[in-house]
């Protein structure tokens, strides 16, 4: 295993590709990703997104907010040779809604809004009441956690140069 | 920051190894070796301990009471000093004058200041209080997997030191590149993908 410090700086560009992908799949074709959450109701960009630009040894970004932001400035940025840094992300499985950050180059999650849970009103309530935080927190990792590693596996395949960067590229150019 | 508040940051690790003796005595004995003091250390600027999430100003980790289900929930918690510059500013100069009106001098050398000044931050450290700051963590001993709810990058280095010392296990942040090898189950072939990739794009 890397230094975690060398595998940080090494390997950001690989969160934050995963990242573009994701919107591209949001974008594209959201039914896929029921294979990593069967009670997949929807999964939409949020109101904040970063994007960054680090050709030429220089760093632009891009950064796009608002509830009914448009994202074609994004779409842009990625056709110029950016990638997604951070991505807000509005989320709903069963009856479920949450809202979380996700940031590419560490896979943080931030900003994670779970849905109401009971009162504490007793000490007795307490253990109830962290149980279904975990269970509902639980979901999202899982959820982050399956997309990651679909991610990765296509990324060492031969289909990410065949077929997937020439699919994002169609996609960004498409506004 | 908590599990409890209305928002969460989330950090999530991987734990490696495993503990020596039953999990929840062993966790309780390296909870309450490393619980922060109830009583400050005047002279330090800051303690880092391990606290209990019900009660985070007074440790309580009896009759296994960090254990919730198949999870452990207990928190680590920072108190540090913090003295306003301007604060500084004020009995430096103040000192300073003092000095100049005592020795009957105009001017100090630069390590007369620099001594003057010290002697401000040490008084001020040992009269203001410490401000505590509590994070929660999750830690599921049978996947191996924790979650500490801050995304501080010096909270999460304070973490990975004491969970060392408590409980002799390393923890592991969950980057881009220890997610795809640690929990994305790799083939050879794709470690050794893996590996060039990150090789290639650093000599870019």
């Amino acid at each position: 295993m890397l230094d975690i410090a060398i595998a940080y700086n090494r390997y950001k560009f690989l969160g934050n590709e995963f990242l573009t992908w994701l919107w591209f799949i949001i974008e594209t074709g959201p039914e896929n990703l029921r294979r990593h959450d069967a009670d997949l109701v929807s999964i939409a960009v949020g109101n904040r997104m970063v994007l960054e630009n680090t050709r030429n040894n220089t760093k632009e970004t891009v950064t796009i907010k608002g509830d009914n932001a448009g994202l074609e400035e994004g779409r842009l940025a990625i056709k110029k040779g950016a990638l997604v840094a951070e991505i807000h992300l509005s989320y709903k499985t069963g009856a479920n809604q949450f809202e979380f950050s996700l940031k590419g180059e560490s896979l943080n999650i931030s900003s994670l809004k779970l849905p109401e849970t009971g009162p504490i009103e007793t000490p007795e309530d307490l253990e109830g009441v962290v149980l279904e935080k975990i269970y509902l927190i639980e979901k999202v990792v899982e959820f982050a956690n399956g997309l990651f590693s679909r991610f990765v596996h296509l990324r060492l395949s031969d289909a990410w140069d065949s077929q997937t960067k020439a699919q994002i590229r169609k996609w960004a150019g498409s506004i | 920051m908590g599990l409890l508040s209305s928002r969460n940051s989330i950090t999530r690790y991987k734990v490696s190894g495993q503990l020596d003796g039953p999990v929840h005595e062993t966790v309780y004995q390296g909870l309450k070796q490393h619980a922060i003091p109830k009583i400050e250390d005047e002279g330090s600027e800051s303690i880092v301990g391990w606290t209990s999430v019900e009660t985070p100003y007074a440790p309580n980790f009896e009759g296994y009471s960090f254990v919730f289900g198949t999870y452990m929930l207990f928190a680590l918690r920072i108190d540090k000093k913090s003295i306003p510059p301007k604060l500084v500013q004020k009995y430096y100069t103040l000192n300073v004058s003092k000095h100049l009106a005592d020795t009957g001098r105009q001017y100090l050398s630069a390590n007369e200041k620099k001594a003057i000044k010290e002697n401000v931050i040490n008084s001020l450290s040992r009269r203001i209080p410490a401000v505590p700051n509590v994070y929660d963590l999750v830690w599921d001993y049978n996947s191996a997997s924790l979650w500490f709810f801050t995304n501080l990058k010096a909270m999460n280095e304070a973490l990975e030191t004491l969970f060392v010392k408590s409980f002799n296990l390393q923890l592991t942040r969950l980057i881009p590149y220890t997610a795809a090898v640690l929990t994305s189950e790799l083939s050879d072939r794709e470690r050794d993908l893996l590996q060039s990739l990150g090789k290639h794009r650093s000599e870019e």
